[in-house]
């Protein structure tokens, strides 16, 4: 309070004192910079892309006094093994005592299951049993859901693997 | 004739509009990044087809690496602490407050059984990173994955979301099949039924090409 009073005093001989005439422009390139430092680091950090998520249903656990789900028909069934070194199997029908089915060789590519899906896909009631063996590796099962996915089979379920299964593989020799 | 005079301009130009629109990107920028969630380990997902897109928030991962490690993680700040505290009291396991605090970073993913839970989050976070975590134990002996699902999961029905998590298992490809199963069977026992495979995005083929 007193220095402003003795500055007062100090140009009291008369006349207001002038306000310094300052441009209103003011130099706004340090302001810009970082504005744009900033918009590049965040623009930089953001992470736009979410991953891809594929959804699976399993089924509900089946209580005590639920009935038998229906048996599927043979004739309406496909079964593909997983097997190791990224080799897949499949046959159609079902594994039975008797019965033992022709098990054949195929691939993940687009020559190779989705053809035999495709082809199998004429019958409606199509029902796909996937059975990755304990070998098989995880992008095995993720490629066979997708191309379920690709080939449009809606009916399919993920299914352990049986010993007369394993023993079709190897007796097989593919 | 009079000579043409070159119009002068000032050398200094407005940049008010371009500051204008600076801003609003910086603000547009900072108020919708959300930073990557820290992850305890690499995964290398497999890549599909679907074009569906994980959820932003309220999502429990399961990441399960190539030597079959399962982790563990949670996204949702509002059940972090509860969940810490009350599968802690499952296993007689208490934590301090600091530890608690700690959690909120660990949390969106970390694989290490709930005894040696309070050794790590005493660590700061640069020793931290150094940690191999030995993934949660996940067998019908040692279950401590199921009851930090389903503890979050019934945290998550409590809390303002209101509803359970939604699940996703982010698989590395090359982790064998029967680690993966386990895991769903274990949440299938508990009613979980829908689950959701992280995948990375794959061109889709056309149909019976």
């Amino acid at each position: 309070m007193a220095e402003i009073q003795q500055s007062g005093g100090d140009s009291g001989k008369g006349g207001k004192k002038r306000a310094k005439k300052m441009s209103t422009k003011i130099d706004m390139t340090p302001m810009v910079d970082l504005a744009f430092l900033l918009l590049t680091f965040f623009m930089l950090t953001t992470t736009f892309s979410k991953p891809t998520v594929m959804e699976v249903a399993m089924p509900v656990k089946p209580k005590a006094d639920d009935p038998e789900p229906p048996a599927i028909k043979a004739s309406n069934a496909l079964t593909l093994l997983l097997g190791k070194d990224n080799k897949l199997y499949y046959y159609d029908g079902l594994l039975s005592g008797e019965v033992k089915p022709e098990l054949k060789l195929s691939n993940y590519g687009a020559e190779g299951i989705r053809q035999v899906l495709l082809e199998r896909k004429r019958n409606p009631e199509l029902v796909v049993l996937i059975k990755p063996a304990d070998d098989s590796n995880y992008k095995n099962m993720v490629d066979i859901l997708d191309e379920m996915n690709i080939t449009g089979t809606k009916k399919y379920a993920l299914v352990d693997i049986a010993k007369p299964d394993q023993e079709l593989i190897t007796s097989s020799g593919l | 004739m009079p000579k043409v005079k070159p119009h002068r301009t000032s050398p200094s130009l407005d940049m008010t509009p371009m500051v204008d629109l600076a801003f609003l990107l910086v603000t547009f920028f900072m108020l919708t990044t959300k930073f990557a969630p820290e992850e305890a380990v690499v995964v290398d997902t497999p890549s599909s087809t679907s074009e569906i897109r994980l959820p932003e928030s309220h999502v429990i991962t399961i990441a399960v690496d190539d030597k079959k490690r399962v982790f563990f993680g949670v996204d949702d700040d509002a059940i972090k602490s509860d969940l810490l505290t009350q599968v802690g009291a499952k296993y007689g396991v208490s934590f301090t407050a600091a530890q608690i605090q700690a959690f909120k970073g660990v949390a969106s993913s970390f694989g290490t059984p709930i005894e040696k839970l309070p050794a790590l989050l005493s660590l700061d976070s640069e020793q931290r990173k150094k940690v191999e975590q030995d993934g949660i134990p996940a067998d019908s002996t040692n279950n401590q994955f199921i009851e930090w699902v389903q503890t979050a999961q019934q945290l998550s029905r409590k809390s303002p979301y209101g509803k359970p998590q939604y699940v996703a298992i982010k698989g590395d490809g090359k982790t064998d099949v029967p680690t993966v199963r386990r895991v769903i069977k274990l949440m299938q026992e508990k009613n979980i039924n829908r689950f959701n495979l992280i995948t990375d995005l794959e061109t889709k083929p056309v149909a019976g090409k």
